[in-house]
């Protein structure tokens, strides 16, 4: 036996190893990609009827009258729009006659319904002395029956007959849910929205960004271009790294002791929930930041040093803007990490029920991640579409930051 | 590889002249250590103005440590400690009151591999003028980039594109750029580390062809791997061996009549 046949011979076994390999790989990519697949499916089937909502037509009477008014009144603080409302409901419906029917009448329709009526009017006063159609929400049950067509036990058949006389009228209709994108939370399912939650998130992540970004990138530079070798800045190291794996509602119980128990500032605010977080993802962006400036050439270095830069020309001009793509991977990577926090803002008060939108860094609010924890608890049908379509918010959150990440890499990666 | 037993021994006092009249720079025994490790030993030398100096000697012998002292390169090094006495115009350059970023202003670097910025062309150049405050002016800034590109023998072939990147240029290109970057701060004193040995033939020689020419403005000490580089760009040579200084003299007779055995051995490829 030649030596080229021996060779031919552990080609072919060499050969079906490598075809072997690359089955196993290619078998794990599928197997990841398909629980993506699963999940993703998941989410979105069961988070799509949350992004439609029922609507029905009311034929409101803008008069006097039903509205408990002074003939020719131009204030209406007085007026009874509840009354105005079920009025309208009734009227809908003349053959319902017993007291305890019409309850179950009124109960079909939302408790935003009145609100709606009088925000019709208090944007177009001209409508008063008039009967005009208002467009108003359903109560969740009946969207939610409306939304899947299979019945509950929350609503009897008397009811239900009600909910096909409006459907056969033309009086309902599905819409795109706006509600869900302009609303916080709230008791009534049909109208909570992730609008509170969003902003509530943005700031926390705003003042995490803020804080956390420029201490992490200084600390990594100092420690990687300054800082003098020697045991200390070793121990510092160990700590940083250990830091990074320290479970984060520790964090959360430090935020509490320190933040609000010690400075004595408010609990439940973005402020504090984003100092938190920034203690949470500083070590990830030190740890990635100084990967990044080791990375760079130290030809670089040695260039600008050899024309008479000074050590911090030097860092500043040269190295941490060549580093800057990696430091921005990895500060994105720990955004993403406290968009998705949820342990460490339970022990600041951030899971409180809050139902205005926040307006800035020191009102109260909550998250995405918690507004999905709180939701996912609550018993009514209306609440599993909200909690995935949160889900989907806060991961499309998730891919904005992504973007605005990759475009920034690309904006400093110089590929030349 | 046939070395003498003597010949460690022979390595003590350096061969030839170390001396030249009125030197741009001149060094008094030199030690460096890394850490507890010495890598030169007792090196003097001087540098004659207008002059080019090669510094040749087998790998590791010490050629890149000692000329980063030159301009205090080593200071970068934590682990690095320079002793002896070291000057520039009778200045000491390890002073407390040096500034070692003015004396790389003095003493500009050229790097054995090119080191371009990811910059333009035109602000690889202007960098260290701009850095300094050279240029009071655009119009002046232009004058400088171009008058460093002219020097360095790339204008021509750049003149259309000063703003595309330098780390676009060819490799021999790219160390002319650095030439071009190092010569716009106007230095006195110019070190070159194996500034060719990363290039073709053809670059090499036009990079000699330049060496040969900045001489007229600059002093220059080169190191290299290359005798016949050494022996066509430089007025004297320095033959390093494990950190000493074995012989210096004009390059002429280093080459042709070798005093010391290890220089000797090393020219004639015995070892190297
Ligand atoms: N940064 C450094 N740290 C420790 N030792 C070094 C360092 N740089 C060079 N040396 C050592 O110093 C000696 C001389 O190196 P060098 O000056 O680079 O030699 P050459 O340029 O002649 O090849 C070598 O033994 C090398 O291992
Ligand atoms: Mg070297």
């Amino acid at each position: 036996m030649t030596n080229t046949d021996r060779i031919k011979q552990s080609l072919a076994k060499r050969y079906k190893r490598e075809r072997r390999f690359q089955w196993y790989g290619r078998a794990a990519v599928f197997a990841g990609f398909a629980f993506l697949v699963v999940l993703m499916l998941d989410i979105f089937t069961k988070a799509y009827p949350a992004f439609f909502i029922h609507y029905v037509k009311l034929d409101v009477a803008y008069t006097a009258e039903a509205l408990d008014l002074e003939e020719g009144a131009t204030e209406f603080d007085n007026a009874n729009f509840r009354g105005a409302t079920r009025d309208a409901i009734y009227a809908l419906f003349p053959e319902v006659s017993k007291r305890k029917d019409k309850r179950d009448l009124a109960k079909l329709f939302s408790s935003e319904a009145e609100f709606q009526v009088r925000n019709r009017l208090l944007n177009n006063p001209s409508l008063f002395g008039s009967t005009t159609s208002v467009w108003v929400l359903l109560d969740d049950d009946v969207d939610s029956y409306l939304q899947s067509g299979s019945k509950t036990a929350r609503l009897n058949e008397t009811q239900l007959a009600h909910v096909q006389t409006l459907q056969d009228a033309g009086r309902i209709e599905r819409r795109f849910n706006t509600v869900f994108f302009s609303t916080g939370d709230s008791r009534e399912p049909e109208i909570a929205g992730v609008l509170g939650a969003t902003m509530g998130s943005i700031f926390t992540v705003t003042v995490c960004l803020l804080v956390a970004f420029p201490i992490g990138v200084l600390a990594a530079v100092y420690l990687e271009e300054f800082a003098p070798q020697n045991r200390w800045v070793d121990l510092i190291e160990i700590n940083i790294n250990n830091l990074a794996a320290v479970p984060s509602i520790v964090f959360g119980l430090l935020g509490l002791a320190v933040f609000i128990n010690f400075f004595g500032m408010p609990r439940s605010a973005p402020v504090v929930g984003g100092l938190v977080l920034a203690l949470m993802t500083l070590p990830t962006i030190i740890i990635s930041s100084r990967s990044a400036i080791k990375a760079v050439p130290p030809s670089i270095r040695e260039a600008a040093l050899g024309v008479g830069a000074s050590k911090m020309q030097t860092v500043f001009q040269h190295v941490v803007p060549l580093a800057m793509p990696g430091i921005l991977t990895g500060t994105i990577i720990g955004m993403a990490q406290a968009l998705g926090e949820t342990a460490p803002l339970l022990m600041i008060g951030m899971v409180a029920f809050i139902v205005d939108i926040p307006q800035g860094f020191t009102d109260s609010a909550t998250v995405l991640p918690i507004q999905i924890y709180l939701w996912a608890d609550s018993p009514e049908r209306t609440f599993v579409a909200k909690t995935s379509a949160a889900i989907v918010v806060l991961l499309a959150f998730l891919v904005c930051m992504n973007a605005l990440a990759v475009f920034l890499r690309k904006k400093f990666e110089k590929n030349w | 590889m046939a070395e003498k037993p003597d010949m460690h021994q022979a390595l003590g006092e350096t061969v030839g002249d170390i001396f030249v009249d009125n030197p741009k720079m001149s060094t008094r025994n030199t030690n460096v250590f890394y850490g507890e490790k010495q890598a030169i030993h007792n090196v003097s030398l001087d540098f004659g103005k207008n002059s080019v100096v090669a510094l040749i000697g087998p790998s590791g012998c010490g050629k890149s440590t000692f000329l980063r002292c030159l301009n205090r390169m080593n200071d970068t090094i934590p682990i690095c400690r320079v002793e002896g006495d070291l000057k520039l115009d009778d200045e000491d350059i390890y002073a407390k009151d040096m500034d070692p970023v003015l004396l790389r202003a003095r003493v500009g670097m050229v790097f054995q591999k090119p080191n371009p910025f990811p910059k333009s062309i035109y602000d690889n150049v202007a960098y260290g003028a701009r850095l300094h405050g050279l240029a009071r002016t655009r119009a002046e800034l232009d004058e400088i980039v171009v008058s460093s590109l002219q020097r360095a023998g790339l204008f021509e072939e750049v003149k259309d594109r000063l703003q595309s990147p330098g780390t676009g240029l060819s490799g021999g290109q790219q160390q002319r750029l650095c030439i071009a970057r190092t010569i716009a701060v106007s230095p006195e004193v110019i070190l070159m580390d194996e500034p060719a040995s990363a290039l073709d033939p053809i670059a090499t020689a036009i990079i000699e062809e330049l060496i040969d020419e900045l001489r007229s403005k600059y002093t220059i000490a080169i190191v290299t791997h290359s005798m016949q580089q050494a022996a066509r760009v430089s007025q004297r040579t320095a033959y390093f061996h494990m950190g000493r200084l074995v012989e210096v003299g004009e390059t002429n007779q280093i080459f042709t009549n070798p005093q010391h055995e290890l220089t000797e051995n090393y020219i004639t490829g015995r070892f190297g």
